[in-house]
């Protein structure tokens, strides 16, 4: 048999969550080490097998000139990159201060200032090197991480589809709430992934997942504002943990 | 000769549940889940939205208590019984890794008999279409084929209308007219609640044995019929079907489908909601070891890009044409596949769109700058 496909998982700025994700699999953790070489994945294990690697998962988002240089680095010897998270393809939650001057953030929290080297903005992986594939999600679903490394050991197309959380509520069943409730939903304008996790649960959609494809957020934000959502809390909406994916950003600085 | 109308008291629907369970028939019935009305498996006549109604306008529902402890006053559920009939997500094989070869295995499924209690005139058209489009082409759906064969039907007779009912316009209702076992009209006065029941075939016949009933008279059949004509006549929205699919082949650049862009979401509702769009893909999967692949169907719409993904990219970038795609094959092209409409003017598109886009007023409009 041919050698064992080698992967690593890379940390940049981000909670951690979306690479516990993969330690969360449990069930499929067995036969993925059984199938790939986990070669580099610090959250698991202390022993670092050299690159290259055949497949890079990458979690978070660059925030400081050190990122900068690491995910050159990373790209150099990754073969396939995937992001896997909100931080690491729409920069996370933390790409908020992204609509402030960070100098002034800094003075304020930390004692020393001087010793803080951080970058004005909070942005994706694919704002500074090619990405093969997204994976979206704060945090990821592991299912759908299982089905991304399924599809790339057998040199398939993942079956992530990009259509929105809609479709994930009504193959569920659900009843639509904002609807049948007039609950504020960002689901129309969502990418899918969670399984329509909030709306199964009577909660609108937060948007966890990010924008989905061909989004018209300003006739979702028509709608919200007809149901008493105030100008304000639609702003807040989409100022999330995608707040700087591009359809999201551009619909939250509407409403400024 | 047998009399085939009837009345019966209300509270002896229980008894046709009760028949229907003894057949071992799983009943399936309108009842309310998140304040909105969705059909479900229930047994007892008391799990139905007994005395609710519905309001339906676009993309807004509000369920409220009724005057009345009416069985069937409120109007379509969510859903609709294509769930059931035409399964959401379904597997449709396995594959297996064996020494020298691959194990094909097939599903073997023997869905449970369904009996649906409480489906509407635009409801048995939409049946009757779906049934033209996975049983009466050369090649049968036969995940719809074995669904379909043993259902047992129990229509209603709307008693009362949205303001998103257009089955009028459609020809679907609010009459029922076939494709039942039974069929009820609702009626309460001071003096009494009760229902008379046609009966359409030998099976609706046995499921009322032992069920205490007398003879509808002339007066009775009158009531019923007009409830039915109130109902007819209290519809307000229109869909004007005249040279339907000329307007829709000559319009392809109308302006119109500019201004539907701006505010279609290209979310799918109305799609998943469509008691007649059966539109699918298939998956195929892989497991981690490799040992095993399985190929899964699921609902798909025409609202996605990946639905017109062909080598290359999506045929269908735009919201404006994934729009015109749905209307055009909805109430145009249709015609010429499958000789009727797909819409039956139930309204669940109107309704459950988040922005309340109405396929009605979508028509008008194009007429209105037809050319």
């Amino acid at each position: 048999m041919a050698r064992k496909p080698k992967l690593a998982v890379w940390k940049f700025s981000s909670c951690d969550g979306c690479q516990l994700s993969l330690l969360d699999c449990e069930d499929e953790l067995l036969a993925l080490a059984g199938n790939i070489e986990i070669a580099n994945f610090l959250e698991a294990s202390r022993e670092v097998i050299k690159g290259p690697y055949d497949l890079s998962l990458v979690e978070g988002s660059i925030t400081t000139p050190h990122d900068l240089k690491r995910i050159q680095e990373v790209r150099k010897i990754s073969k396939f990159l995937v992001t896997i998270g909100a931080c690491a393809t729409a920069g996370g939650i933390q790409a908020l201060r992204n609509f402030q001057s960070v100098s002034d953030f800094i003075s304020i929290v930390y004692a020393t200032p001087e010793y803080i080297s951080t970058l004005e903005q909070s942005t994706a992986i694919s704002s500074h090197v090619k990405v093969d594939f997204e994976l979206h999600g704060c945090p990821i679903n592991k299912e759908q991480l299982v089905e991304v490394i399924s599809a790339f050991l057998f040199h398939r197309k993942p079956n992530i589809p990009a259509h929105s959380v809609c479709m994930e509520c009504k193959l569920a069943g659900n009843v639509c709430i904002l609807v049948s409730n007039g609950v504020a939903c960002l689901g129309p304008v969502t990418h899918a992934g969670c399984g329509a996790l909030c709306p199964s649960y009577n909660r609108g959609c937060f948007g966890c997942y990010g924008a989905k494809e061909n989004t018209n957020t300003s006739s979702l934000s028509n709608k919200l504002y007809q149901l008493g959502v105030k100008n304000q809390d639609i702003q807040k909406l989409f100022r999330s943990y995608n707040a700087y994916t591009p359809a999201f950003l551009k619909e939250s600085k509407a409403h400024d | 000769m047998e009399n085939n109308s009837l009345i019966i008291l209300a509270e002896s629907l229980q008894l046709i549940f009760d028949n229907l369970n003894s057949f071992g028939y799983q009943t399936i019935a309108p009842t309310i889940s998140e304040n909105t009305i969705v059909y479900d498996q229930i047994t007892k006549i008391s799990d139905l939205p007994i005395g609710y109604i519905d309001e339906q306008t676009g993309g807004h529902y509000r369920l409220k208590k009724h005057s009345k402890p009416t069985f069937f006053s409120y109007t379509v559920g969510a859903n609709s019984w294509k769930k059931y009939l035409h399964p959401p997500k379904v597997r449709l094989w396995q594959i297996k890794r064996k020494a020298k070869a691959m194990e094909f295995v097939s599903e073997e499924t023997q869905p449970p008999k369904l009996a649906f209690i409480g489906v509407r005139g635009c409801e048995l058209a939409a049946i009757s279409i779906q049934d033209r489009v996975f049983l009466k082409d050369k090649f049968v759906d036969p995940i719809y084929s074995t669904r379909r064969k043993d259902i047992f039907i129990v229509a209603i007779n709307c008693a009362r209308a949205v303001k998103t009912c257009f089955c009028t316009s459609m020809q679907t209702g609010p009459k029922v007219e076939e494709g039942f076992d039974l069929s009820l009209t609702e009626i309460l006065d001071d003096k009494k609640h009760i229902f008379l029941v046609k009966v359409a075939t030998e099976k609706g016949r046995e499921i009322l044995k032992n069920i205490p009933y007398k003879v509808a008279t002339k007066e009775d059949e009158n009531i019923a019929e007009n409830i039915i004509k109130t109902t007819a006549q209290s519809i307000e929205k229109k869909l004007d079907t005249e040279n339907i699919k000329e307007l829709l082949y000559q319009n392809y650049e109308n302006p119109s489908w500019d201004e539907v862009a701006n505010r279609c979401l290209s979310c799918a509702n109305c799609t998943m909601v469509c008691p007649t769009c059966f539109c699918t893909t298939v998956q195929d999967t892989t497991d981690l070891t490799g040992e095993i692949a399985e190929r899964w169907r699921s609902w798909d719409s025409c609202f996605t890009s990946d639905f017109s993904y062909i080598h290359g990219g999506s045929v269908r970038v735009s919201t404006k044409s994934r729009y015109r795609q749905w209307l055009v094959h909805k109430l145009g092209a249709w015609l010429d596949q499958f000789g009727t409409s797909g819409c039956v003017g139930c309204g669940r598109c109107i309704t459950w769109c988040p922005v309340g886009i109405d396929i009605t007023e979508q028509v008008k409009t194009l007429r209105e700058n037809n050319g």
